[in-house]
């Protein structure tokens, strides 16, 4: 028997919405797991990536957290897949670049109606700063393949995913590439 | 009359271009600016085609009797998908909050090149939207300045709504008011200028969303085999 | 300035064009010249007396840099961002500038009084570090100058009132050849054209096999042929002194010391393609010239020279000068005759050309200022004269505008087919690394190739000719002029728009030591886009001076590579910046490092 494929997956800036697509692949995933092992993802509990064939990326790159995870995932993951809108432009998160991010916090924290008398920005060393702009993950790291979508739907993820692991370059034909 | 496109013989009248010939044909030609009912534009250069090993816009090159033309190969298909991209990053093209996703010119060509990324580093310009108008909504974020707007409202409804300032990447649609309001402007919902927009830009208000996912014009079949 | 003073000067000077829509650009210049900016209530009145759309003056206003929708200082001083006047300080004496001025680059003094920026070359090449101060160009700045300059400004002394020597501009001619020394008296070589009737004229240019000098070499008897043998009611001649190429200085001169033979050269040409107007395109960087070839005309004009019944021939014939408000694109023929319609400065699709459907759709012949003075020498000494000098397919002499590292910058005319090497020698270049032929659009010669020949067969020239010694870092000579063509693409077509940004960004990212080989594939991969798919020669080019470095200063690239492995385009430490400001954190999980 051939060695299963290992595959870790991520949510960055996301809304976990691409793995509820993942998810959505529904009695397939049955026979996912008889190809794969899942190392790394929020559907287990493993904390730190290891060595992987693919790293699924949901989610675009909107703090310093996002950026260390990113380039973690790089630096074990054979393949790297960027996987959804947010993941692959930027999407919703990005949605604020035209904004700058000073007004943003001094709105969001301190001027803002109804706000808690004393509100002000956050600045526990535990939390991830955020970035000046959002960013797709393609702009900070090497991409391998991209599975636009919001989500991308549960047929495209199974027909990529069982592209790559027999060995075929991913084709998303009508119906299956679409970017909303 | 005949030429070459793809190997496949093409009738042509003379005075026509490529690409008029080729769609009397039924043979697509991707094209984003170019729109039969009017003057051929020539500035978004999707329908680059090689005619004879020489590189031209289908859409402004006339056809000439035995030419040989490139139109689907994988070094034009390349090139096309990379013009996309352009598109892509210079402006704000987020399909998931658009009303015209589905129905979207860009869009589909996109889907139909197998654009998978953006690639570029986006540009993130920050562009207004103008909802002014009672009837129609003005997002210039996803504006690919084809002047289709321009030429309709010109040459079809003879009103000028629409014109282009700036220059390079600074480029940019206006309204013809020094407000820059689109209220302020004679356009009405009822203009071939308000229906032409091969993307979201120009959006009549109250219609978003109305046609269900899987009923779009695009969801139905890819871009190349509909009546262009 | 009140508003109803505004509406005033408005009138006067649409008053002064006839009202002419076609003049739209025309006045847009000079109601910027007496107001010093353009209120949107001016463009509403200019739209208003025109029957133009509002959305069209908009446009046109928006497309030039001189022009512009938003205010300028009431002093505008634009500094030449030139490659060779970089090298001359221009950028530091710029930076000292804004400093006395407490301003930053690009933005305009809170009081109103002054804003200070860069523009694309202003053809002083010979002379810079050169500056538009209110569109008057000074030459030669210094610290001195600027300490001066800026108390000046601060005492709002008029322009008018500066240092005469400022304005000084010099020739600087270096080696004269047959047209720097024709010696001929106004006239003579139009009384000689009319002696040989124009068809007899047209074959003396056939067969004296001149060509284009604006770069592209095309010849200039089947551009007449063409234009006189195209239907139309009425025939132009367009003199093309748009002189933007950066590096290029040759036409200023002729325009200061050889106008009439210009001029001559296009009456010569209205004479063989039956044109009775000629069109002189100045381009907006050269104003100053503006007054003295208007006097030049006049004087034509009143030795009938220009008019009706010239000669006593039947032949009428009169010029017009338009002026240009900084725009490198309508050095492109099709987009100076928009632009000369007063329009944005777009190419048109093309075919047709202009000899069939020029300005305002009529035939129209455009050249090259150094060619129709050409023309002159061609009627007075015939075509056969003329093509055995030069080579075999570049007859006749070639000015070059020879500016960088060099003993004695100026200009030289040599026939064509000179080599590199002796053009190095004559104009006393030492150690030299390469030379620009023909400015950005054209090609990096490195010193391997120096025994090749400034001609249409080996290393065609508009004239340009900059010179790099071993000291200069040849990537720093291709980022400005992807920063020049980013500056200059007119925005028309997708490759070119977006391209031009997107090669620019990627040499800041090589510069930034951001960069990786992944960026160095994307310059090459730019290229074959734009190069294949661009609208006209603007696109087609401005990835010449990228990969011609790539190709030969290849180690100047890959010293500033940062990993072999991709990296981002920005500074990651940096883009946490604003949420560091505003948290006040400064510890080790509020930065990050760039390596990964």
């Amino acid at each position: 028997m051939k060695s299963k494929v290992k595959i870790a997956t991520t949510s960055l800036a996301g809304c976990f919405g691409c793995h509820m697509s993942l998810l959505d692949i529904d009695l397939r995933l049955l026979d996912l797991v008889q190809l794969v092992d899942f190392d790394r993802s929020p559907i287990n509990d493993i904390k730190r990536v290891g060595a992987c064939d693919v790293g699924l990326i949901e989610g675009g790159v909107c703090n310093a957290e996002n950026i260390e995870i990113l380039r973690d995932y790089r630096k074990h993951c054979k393949i790297l897949v960027a996987v959804g809108a947010c993941a692959v432009n930027g999407g919703l998160p990005a949605q604020r670049n035209h904004l700058d991010l000073r007004d943003i916090l001094e709105e969001v924290y301190q001027t803002s109606p109804g706000l808690a008398p004393g509100s002000a920005i956050p600045n526990d060393p535990e939390l991830p700063l955020p970035l000046n702009k959002v960013h797709p993950i393609h702009e900070i790291v090497r991409v391998d393949y991209f599975v636009p979508g919001c989500p991308p739907p549960a047929d495209a993820l199974w027909k990529f995913l069982t592209d790559l692991i027999a060995g075929r370059t991913p084709v998303l034909g009508h119906g299956l590439l679409h970017y909303d | 009359m005949s030429f070459l496109l793809d190997g496949e013989e093409v009738p042509f009248i003379p005075g026509q271009t490529i690409m008029e010939a080729a769609r009397a044909a039924g043979k697509y030609i991707p094209h984003l600016c170019w729109d039969h009912e009017f003057a051929p534009h020539g500035s978004c250069k999707l329908c680059t085609v090689k005619v004879d090993g020489r590189f031209g816009a289908a859409c402004t090159v006339a056809a000439h009797e035995g030419m040989n033309v490139d139109n689907r190969s994988a070094e034009l298909d390349d090139k096309r998908r990379t013009l996309l991209q352009m598109l892509f990053v210079e402006g704000n093209h987020f399909c998931p909050s658009c009303e015209k996703s589905g129905d979207c010119k860009l869009q589909a060509t996109a889907y139909e090149l197998k654009m998978m990324s953006p690639h570029f580093d986006h540009f993130f310009p920050d562009r207004p939207v103008d909802a002014s108008h009672p009837e129609l909504l003005l997002d210039f974020n996803r504006c690919i300045l084809c002047e289709l707007c321009v030429r309709a409202s010109r040459d079809t409804d003879g009103k000028n709504v629409f014109a282009l300032s700036g220059r390079g990447i600074k480029t940019h649609l206006i309204v013809n008011s020094p407000s820059g309001r689109l209220a302020d402007t004679d356009m009405a919902a009822t203009d071939r200028a308000a229906s032409v927009c091969p993307v979201g830009v120009i959006l009549r208000k109250r219609r978003g969303f109305k046609v269900a996912i899987g009923n779009r014009t695009y969801d139905k079949a890819p871009i190349s085999e509909q009546p262009q | 300035m009140s508003a109803p003073q505004h509406a005033e000067i408005t009138d006067a000077v649409l008053g002064r064009n006839s009202r002419d829509s076609t003049r739209l650009l025309q006045i847009l210049r000079q109601i910027l010249e007496a107001i010093g900016h353009l209120p949107k209530t001016v463009l509403v009145q200019i739209a208003r007396e025109l029957k133009l759309p509002y959305g069209r003056v908009a446009g046109v206003a928006g497309f030039y840099h001189f022009l512009g929708l938003e205010a300028h200082g009431h002093y505008r001083v634009l500094w030449s961002d030139n490659i060779i006047e970089q090298m001359q300080g221009s950028v530091e004496l710029c930076e000292e500038m804004c400093r006395r001025l407490w301003i930053e680059p690009g933005r305009v003094s809170e009081d109103g009084l002054v804003s200070v920026g860069y523009t694309s070359c202003i053809g002083m090449g010979d002379q810079g570090p050169a500056l538009l101060v209110n569109g008057r160009t000074v030459t030669a700045m210094t610290r001195e100058r600027v300490a001066t300059m800026v108390d000046l400004i601060r005492a709002k002394a008029p322009v008018a009132s500066w240092p005469r020597e400022w304005f000084a501009v010099t020739d600087n001619i270096r080696r004269r050849g047959i047209l720097l020394d024709h010696g001929l008296d106004a006239g003579a070589a139009l009384k000689a054209a009319m002696a040989r009737g124009p068809a007899a004229m047209l074959a003396e240019i056939v067969a004296a096999k001149l060509r284009g000098r604006g770069g592209a070499g095309f010849s200039t008897g089947q551009k007449w042929q063409a234009c006189r043998d195209a239907a139309g009611e009425a025939h132009y001649v367009v003199c093309n002194a748009d002189e933007g190429e950066p590096g290029t200085f040759k036409d200023r001169v002729l325009l200061t010391g050889y106008a009439d033979l210009v001029f001559e050269g296009m009456s010569i040409a209205g004479y063989c393609v039956g044109a009775a107007r000629g069109l002189l395109y100045l381009r907006g960087e050269y104003q100053y010239l503006h007054e003295h070839l208007e006097a030049t005309l006049a004087a034509r004009r009143s030795a009938g020279l220009l008019g009706k019944n010239i000669g006593g021939s039947g032949f009428d014939f009169d010029i017009e000068i338009h002026l240009g408000a900084g725009a490198y694109v309508c050095g492109e023929e099709s987009a100076l005759i928009e632009s000369l319609e007063g329009k944005r400065g777009t190419p048109r699709i093309r075919p047709p050309f202009p000899v069939t459907h020029g300005y305002l759709g009529h035939p129209t012949t455009v050249n090259n200022v150094e060619t129709l003075a050409c023309a002159c020498l061609i009627a007075i000494r015939g075509g056969a004269w003329y093509a055995a000098i030069g080579t075999e397919k570049s007859a006749g002499t070639k000015l070059m505008s020879i500016s960088g590292d060099c003993a004695r910058p100026g200009i030289y005319e040599y026939p064509f087919g000179v080599t590199v090497a002796q053009v190095l020698a004559d104009c006393g270049a030492s150690d030299t690394q390469a030379v620009q032929v023909s400015g950005p659009s054209g090609i990096c010669v490195a010193a391997d190739e120096f025994g090749r020949r400034l001609a249409f067969e080996d290393l065609p020239s508009a004239g340009a000719f900059m010179v790099f010694d071993d000291g200069r870092d040849m990537f720093e000579v291709a980022r400005n002029f992807a920063h020049f063509f980013a500056e200059e693409s007119c925005g028309f077509c997708t490759p070119c728009r977006v391209g031009t940004s997107l090669v620019k960004n990627l040499m800041d990212k090589l510069n930034a030591r951001h960069g990786s080989p992944h960026d160095i594939n994307e310059l090459f991969k730019l290229q074959r886009l734009m190069q294949s798919a661009a609208h006209c020669g603007l696109g087609h080019t401005a990835c010449n001076p990228v990969v011609d470095t790539l190709n030969k200063f290849r180690p100047a690239y890959e010293r500033r590579l940062h990993s072999m492995e991709y990296e981002p385009a920005f500074d990651l430490d940096y883009a946490l910046s604003q949420a560091r400001q505003m948290t006040g954190r400064d510890d080790a999980g509020a930065h990050l490092e760039n390596a990964s």
